[in-house]
């Protein structure tokens, strides 16, 4: 994966202007919650459009306001993990897990229901209805469910920061499996060093709306 | 009790118009509502306006408004009338339209705000799974606003089955074609017999409006019932 990014974005008082390349495959973004993390990670979504900037994935424009290209979130084949599970609470764990699979199907599949129910231990949750699940299962099944729509790049956004500790050390192994497993660049916001020391290839630090500093080659040796 | 052939006919003939414009007003109410409740365009407020305004009217002034518009003569009444061979004045079909203008602020406001109520995040997390905000819609939006449009669309027919104003003054009062339980009620009270016929027709205005309301506290439960997962 290689992304280029330049941007400069508003919202209410707070600016975001960032310049730098994401190579991965596994790149985390960290700061001080206030930094623009998100912010950052909802432009890469698409879920927000920059003021001005561009960012442009293996050399395709995903958004470009001098050409007045944007590509709208559902056509960019992203896996998005919220921090808030946001699991559908009208459908079961199965349908929600389908969800986006259903809607990815003709794309290859690389990825089958078994596989990620196997990984992410999902089989007795399979019937139940997201609100009867605990925090970490409903994270869990967010989890599967971005992995099932084949995405071409996963977006973690604080994955683990609504659990408490004990849930954090069982989630942590499956986003370490997802990553050895499925070779699935991903994108992972954390305000936790341990966290993104421990997943992550290369470490960018923001600050106040800007790149403070970039960290590459973290696992080349492990 | 026992009801008059005529009073028979205002009944079912009130039902039907009041079924057929819940569902002509219900697609539009549920699509205005959605603009009102997530888009931002330009004259959205005069939108809001131009919708509620069957709300504020006088009803006689909306009826007329129909009249003029929806009439043989009016621009709509022909083009339907030469289009579908659809027409309005003075037949069943006009108080149906009549009886839906006058429930549609009702409607849309009931959806609005089930809508409203709808996490944003859910239907953004479902674009990032690949869903068009047609998709999104369809499968999370109008899901979960689903006890809101049922209530609407139960308040709405208990409104269309009570509309009096706008009707009588576009399709007039005619046994058999126009006349319902509301006309009909009015028609008896200027009878110097009409009592008794006036309320049994009112009795059954009553039962209807009721029966409509528990059944919207019904489909409104059991849908968050099955939402909350019991």
């Amino acid at each position: 994966m290689s992304f280029d990014i330049g941007i400069r974005h508003r919202a209410g008082d707070f600016a975001l202007d960032v310049s730098l390349s994401l190579k991965g495959p596994v790149s985390a973004l960290f700061g001080p919650s206030g930094a623009g993390k998100t912010t950052l990670l909802n432009l890469l979504a698409g879920l927000a459009r920059p003021r001005e900037g561009r960012i442009v994935i293996d050399g395709e424009p995903w958004c470009d306001t001098a050409a007045d290209i944007f590509v709208p979130p559902h056509r960019r084949r992203i896996g998005y993990v919220f921090q808030d599970a946001r699991l559908f609470p009208h459908l079961s764990v199965r349908r929600n897990l389908n969800y986006g699979r259903w809607l990815a199907r003709g794309r290859g599949k690389t990825v089958t229901l078994d596989e990620v129910t196997a990984l992410l231990g999902l089989e007795p949750l399979l019937a139940r209805r997201p609100g009867a699940l605990s925090g970490g299962e409903q994270q869990r099944v967010a989890i599967g469910r971005a992995l099932l729509t084949n995405p071409r790049l996963i977006l973690m956004d604080e994955p683990l920061s609504a659990l408490d500790a004990a849930r954090r050390a069982e989630i942590l192994p499956f986003i370490e499996r997802l990553r050895d497993r499925f070779a699935i660049p991903i994108v992972y916001v954390s305000h936790a060093i341990d966290e993104v020391e421990r997943i992550a290839d290369e470490i960018v630090s923001l600050e106040g709306g800007r790149v403070t500093g970039v960290r590459r080659g973290l696992r080349a040796g492990k | 009790m026992s009801f008059t052939p005529d009073e028979t006919t205002a009944i079912w003939l009130s039902l039907r118009i009041a079924v057929v414009a819940t569902l002509i007003s219900l697609p539009p109410a549920v699509l205005a509502a959605h603009a009102l409740a997530r888009r931002e365009f330009w004259g959205k407020s005069l939108f809001n306006a131009l919708i509620h305004l069957p709300l504020v009217l006088p009803p006689v002034v909306t009826g007329y408004l129909l009249l003029l518009g929806f009439g043989r003569r009016g621009p709509f009444g022909e083009f339907f009338d030469a289009c579908c061979g659809i027409v309005f004045s003075f037949r069943w079909t006009g108080a149906a339209l009549a009886a839906g203008i006058m429930a549609f602020p009702l409607v849309v406001r009931a959806i609005r705000l089930s809508i409203e109520a709808v996490d944003p995040k859910l239907e953004a997390a479902a674009s990032t799974l690949g869903a068009s905000p047609v998709t999104v819609f369809a499968t999370v939006t109008l899901p979960l606003a689903l006890p809101g449009v049922l209530a609407g669309a139960i308040l709405g027919f208990a409104k269309a089955l009570g509309e009096f104003g706008a009707t009588i003054t576009f399709v007039s009062n005619i046994p058999g074609e126009t006349r319902t339980i509301a006309t009909a009620i009015y028609t008896n009270t200027q009878t110097p017999s009409g009592d008794a016929a006036a309320m049994r027709l009112t009795i059954v205005a009553v039962v209807i409006a009721t029966g409509a309301l528990l059944l919207s506290e019904l489909c409104a439960r059991s849908v968050s019932r099955k939402a909350m997962d019991l």
